[in-house]
């Protein structure tokens, strides 16, 4: 892991308070990155915020040097991430944590399952897998249509089916109710969403080995501060998400 | 001695720069940033007898120029530290001083004891961690308490015991003063302040704990006044903590009579910081007319 400035070469709104950063890195960093891991960002050079934010990495452009970040702006670090202009330096820790475990992966289909801002991670592994020669579907989820993203994208890779909680874009419910009545599946299934989300899908796809990746408030981000754990599912005690994860078999840690 | 070098018990520095115990883990993940023998020393996790899991999350908030933690002192138990986390500080021949924490005072001694012999060079005495329920802040906040204690440890102790005090007190001089009695070979501090944040959207406090204990710049001006107090009240030396992340911050402690500084919550938002500061300290002695880190300590008091 390193602590590096990268240039923002654009910032967009792509849905309601969802943002869009490409950062141009160097290339000898971003082949590093695997799918599933996150970056620790700085909000401001001031002492207002001491805490960064987590937030997943969603694509590398390899052609142009660029990470892609999304994030939604959900509190007042969030909302200066929002204000940045255009060619100002952003202070990342990258890579951080473990990915998906692509090369470990004996799969000719996987369902990727995303809620909101948890969407983001499964499209640049959507493009690995694809990659990789493996079909993936995807189920989206998301409050309403104003927060609809990356449909588009996800289409371009697989099948991709989008649910809003109140049906005012694609299927209506939960994605786990679009698993239920499309009759989706897959060897394998990869989820990132809210935690009541995650529960939803567990146990809704209990016949299915899946990976989940977790979200919690950081401190340090580098596995020394112990404040964003999860149980383990075996009782011997907790695991770090910014260090041990935020990938996890979905079996392993206690929702 | 070099200019940056200071003379505390059992610690001899060649900065006077540390990280504070619970913001560096054990160093190895700041390895990665930039090598950590170039620390002062390191203030390790707090060690408990046995292994504990801490609190329910979330354990963390950002508050405006601060933020607030409630972890419960989760660490793997003295032993295990003792056998995976110590040898590579003792490669690193990095000077350590151990938070040793406790729920009873037969606990605090018994891990003062599993540490001898284990080449740490002192002991930092946690009696003001706000985070659990039983022991901790208690033990720190009664000066009769924080004698008692402090007497047991450093019976128990074959190296050095700083005792590290919590501003959450009416008087922090009396704690000092008693741990002083008590034999303690020096002081750290300040520890958090107990606050609370409340989620607008639950209507709930926003840490799983309801209280944590607040740290960073925000509380800066409380632990330099506290220090300044007890360098009054005291012949031990303090290690001053509490909000640094400038080398101007250094200064300040150091004026406000701290032989040494530790840099806790400003690691989380720079994992550089300690480094930065190590290399700006010359600079700053210059800018402020000092020679040498030795002769700032104290110097902001009326009389010096």
């Amino acid at each position: 892991m390193k602590q590096v400035k990268g240039l923002l070469r654009a910032t967009d709104l792509i849905a309601r308070d969802t943002i869009q950063y490409q950062i141009e890195l160097s290339p000898a960093l971003l082949t590093e990155i695997k799918p599933g891991q996150f970056v620790h960002v700085r909000i401001d050079q001031t002492a207002a915020h001491m805490l960064r934010r987590p937030i997943s990495i969603c694509d590398i452009d390899f052609e142009k040097n660029l990470l892609t970040l999304i994030f939604k702006v959900v509190g007042k670090g969030t909302a200066k991430l929002k204000e940045k202009q255009i060619e100002t330096m952003i202070d990342l820790l990258i890579p951080c944590g473990n990915g998906y475990p692509l090369d470990e992966l004996d799969a000719e289909h996987v369902l990727l399952i995303g809620g909101g801002i948890g969407v983001p991670p499964l499209y640049y592994l959507a493009k690995k897998l694809t990659e990789q020669g493996i079909k993936v579907t995807a189920v989206l989820g998301f409050q309403s249509k104003a927060d609809v993203f990356y449909e588009d994208a996800f289409k371009a890779l697989g099948d991709c089916f989008i649910t809003t909680n109140d049906g005012s874009y694609g299927d209506t419910g939960f994605v786990t109710d679009v698993i239920e009545q499309r009759q989706l599946t897959g060897d394998y299934y990869f989820s990132c969403g809210p935690t009541l989300m995650l529960k939803a899908v567990k146990t809704k796809m209990q016949a299915v080995p899946g990976y989940i990746s977790l979200e919690e408030r950081m401190g340090c981000g580098i596995g020394a501060c112990y404040a964003c754990v999860i149980d383990k599912a075996d009782d011997s005690g907790n695991v770090k998400i910014c260090h041990d994860g935020p990938v996890f078999r979905a079996n392993e840690v206690i929702l | 001695m070099s200019r940056l070098s200071v003379r505390l018990p059992g610690l001899d520095l060649k900065n006077p720069i540390i990280p504070a115990s619970g913001c560096f883990g054990f160093g190895k993940e700041y390895d990665q940033f930039y090598p950590i023998e170039k620390l002062g020393a390191i203030m390790i996790k707090a060690a408990t007898e046995k292994k504990r899991l801490g609190n329910k999350t979330p354990r963390v908030a950002e508050t405006y120029s601060g933020m607030l933690n409630a972890i419960g002192l989760q660490n793997p138990g003295v032993d295990t530290i003792i056998k995976n986390e110590l040898p590579f500080l003792k490669d690193k021949q990095l000077p350590v001083i151990a938070n040793v924490a406790g729920s009873t005072i037969e606990e605090y001694e018994a891990v003062a004891k599993a540490l001898n012999g284990s080449g740490i060079q002192a002991i930092e005495l946690n009696i003001s961690c706000p985070n659990v329920k039983e022991g901790g802040v208690q033990f720190g906040t009664d000066p009769d308490v924080a004698y008692a204690v402090t007497k047991r440890v450093k019976a128990a102790a074959d190296v050095p015991v700083y005792v590290k005090l919590s501003p959450n007190v009416t008087d922090i001089t009396v704690i000092a003063q008693a741990v002083e009695r008590a034999g303690a070979d020096g002081i750290t501090m300040i520890n958090t302040l107990t606050g609370m944040q409340i989620d607008l959207n639950s209507r709930r406090p926003l840490l799983a704990n309801g209280v944590g204990g607040l740290s960073g710049p925000a509380i800066k001006p409380v632990a330099i006044r506290m220090v300044y107090q007890v360098y009054q009240a005291v012949k031990i030396p303090i290690i001053g903590m509490g909000g640094i992340t400038t080398i101007e911050d250094v200064i300040e402690f150091l004026l406000a009579g701290a032989s040494a500084v530790a840099v806790g919550t400003a690691n989380f938002q720079n994992p550089m910081i300690c480094s930065e500061l190590i290399d700006q300290l010359p600079f700053a002695l210059e800018k402020y007319g000092f020679t040498s880190a030795e002769e700032v300590i104290g110097k902001g008091h009326l009389n010096e």
